[in-house]
């Protein structure tokens, strides 16, 4: 990794030996290492970064991962397909409706199974309301991060209504479960389409207080405007994907290019940055956020009754009121929970467009009712093998932009 | 859109350039290559060269419980992200000398997965600029995500805390 201008940079304290020596002998100081991390606060879970200084300058920067380490994938192998889901939740806790997506998406391609319409569309409202609350929680923790401290409170109140719909859907409000193979755990309760519609309506005006607070704030707009650049070649070759690469200036978009999931029939914009900056995925990550909004808008409106599950007993439970009355429904149903769901062996690679990038599932099965093996492809990963080349030649206190504007989640780039 | 044609020829390419070592196979998500393993990164250089211009994703499978010999598969999902072609590549590994040529000179990305496989199922990286362990702590024994390995992990001693 090479410095520029090091040494107007250079600020560090000179020894007692060399205290004669002056200013000409202060770029011949050695760099100095410090850990950033792991407990630190800028630094989102447990991640810690080896930085060597020179001065104030960084000369290299080396993260180290693995804290959060749990073997979730080891765990999926041994868990049967239903219950995997329970696991993918917990890796991007903040977006769990994208990782379950992409997990029953890449089961169901193996099954060779398509969910009813209904089931689709609320797929779709949850995915993108997942998208808004996991760009909420990097807003509010990046603006943290940069000393707006109010915007935090602010992101966390919207983002709460989100976890209160998801609550009256699923029952829970962090890892919901809420998609399952075949369809849905239920269909959404009675006067939840109206609260979201209201969220929905609402939502512009909270967006615009954001940029209220944010985009005439001198401090917030010098720390990003300019700083942490990453061109679309280099992020192409570490397998950059999502935000960060939109802001970069490519347009890729697996919700456009590859729909899937039935996200052909909706009309939104992929916003894309200019230069590369921490200020352009700022705002591409905004702007994406009144895109998913959008998209639920449209998603309430195509809203139609129907079922919420495919109706094949050997893939979902069948209904209560049938096991009461016929026999094979309650056989199905035993065998269901007792064996659980087999799965075609094959094997498959599904890649969706969470709100961090491209996550992805390669699913290899042997015919029975456990993954063989089931590797999570995680765009937080990735991302975070890119932070070197953001803070090349910058200075330490952009390290922390740099996170900020990379939005990891720990639990996801450990598994 | 997805341009088939594009992603035809650039496939085809590489099975022609190298006709004992690369066999193609249909799977329901994307086509499947079958590369011989020695011939992994020249395969991955004409692929990129041809518009797979991301390596999505670089993981292992172990087949010990199958009894498949070689035991182990790496796999490769490459990416273009012009095309938004897909194809998968698998080169099988052996279990005495499980190895295999690095492509970080060809995608710088491939650093980190590559450590993440030779972390959790001990296969190496010929060519790899820093080949350590990246999830589990450093001074660990065993590879965890080898079907040998139990899922309750193994009996290791207590830390020695010095005063």
């Amino acid at each position: 990794m090479e410095e520029t201008d090091a040494g107007s940079r250079v600020a560090s304290q000179p020894g007692p030996d060399e205290a004669e020596a002056g200013a000409e002998q202060e770029s011949e100081l050695r760099p100095m290492e410090i850990n950033l991390g792991p407990q630190h606060p800028s630094t989102h879970g447990v991640l810690r970064v080896v930085l060597e200084l020179n001065g104030e300058s960084v000369v290299s920067c080396t993260p180290h991962i693995g804290y959060l380490h749990t073997g979730m994938e080891k765990t999926i192998e041994h868990q049967r397909y239903q219950q995997a889901i329970t696991i993918v939740d917990r890796m991007d806790y903040l977006s769990p409706m994208t990782n379950e997506l992409g997990f029953v998406l890449a089961v169901e391609k193996l099954l060779g199974i398509e969910v009813p319409r209904r089931a689709q569309v609320i797929r779709i409202i949850n995915a993108e309301l997942s998208r808004i609350a996991s760009h909420l929680v990097w807003l509010g923790t990046h603006a943290m991060d940069m000393g707006a401290m109010s915007v935090f409170f602010y992101c966390f109140r919207e983002r709460e209504l989100i976890l209160d719909l998801w609550e009256a859907a699923a029952g829970q409000r962090m890892n919901p479960t809420y998609m399952r193979i075949g369809g849905l755990d239920g269909d959404v309760p009675d006067g939840w389409v109206e609260k979201a519609r209201a969220f929905v309506e609402e939502f512009p005006t909270w967006v615009r207080d954001y940029y209220r607070l944010l985009d005439q704030n001198p401090l917030w707009v010098e720390r990003l405007r300019g700083n942490c650049f990453l061109t679309v070649e280099d992020a192409i070759a570490h397998g950059i994907t999502g935000p960060m690469l939109r802001g970069s200036g490519l347009a890729l978009d697996l919700r456009k290019s590859a729909p899937y999931a039935g996200y052909e029939e909706y009309d939104f914009d992929v916003p894309v940055g200019e230069r590369g900056d921490a200020f352009d995925r700022y705002m591409v990550r905004m702007r994406e956020m009144e895109e998913s909004r959008k998209i639920i808008a449209q998603a309430l409106d195509r809203l139609e009754p129907g079922p919420v599950s495919v109706r094949d007993d050997k893939i979902v439970p069948p209904p209560k009121e049938e096991i009461s009355r016929s026999m094979e429904a309650l056989i199905y149903h035993f065998k269901l929970m007792t064996e659980g769901l087999k799965v075609p062996a094959g094997e498959v690679y599904l890649g969706i467009e969470g709100p961090k990038g491209e996550i992805g599932y390669y699913i290899v099965s042997d015919g029975s009712a456990r993954p063989f093996r089931c590797r999570v492809r995680p765009p937080c990963f990735y991302n975070l093998q890119g932070l070197p080349l953001l803070v090349r030649g910058q200075l330490v206190a952009d390290v922390v932009t740099a996170i900020g504007s990379t939005d990891i989640v720990l639990g996801e780039v450990d598994r | 859109m997805i341009d088939q044609a594009g992603q035809e020829a650039a496939i085809a390419a590489a099975v022609a350039a190298w006709p004992e070592g690369v066999r193609r196979e249909e799977g329901i998500d994307m086509p499947v290559l079958i590369v011989q393993a020695p011939l992994i990164r020249p395969v991955c250089e004409e692929l990129k060269r041809r518009g797979f211009d991301m390596l999505t994703d670089l993981t292992a499978v172990d087949w010990l419980p199958m009894g498949k010999v070689p035991r182990f598969e790496v796999v490769y999902h490459l990416f273009s992200t012009r095309g938004m072609w897909r194809v998968r590549l698998k080169a099988p590994v052996g279990e005495e000398d499980p190895v295999i040529d690095s492509l970080v000179p060809v995608w710088p990305g491939a650093n980190w997965p590559e450590r993440e496989v030779w972390d959790l199922f001990g296969i190496r990286f010929e060519g790899h600029p820093n080949l350590t362990r990246i999830m589990m702590p450093d001074d660990w024994e065993g590879f965890p995500l080898r079907k040998d390995y139990p899922l309750e992990g193994t009996e290791r001693p207590a830390p020695i805390v010095r005063e």
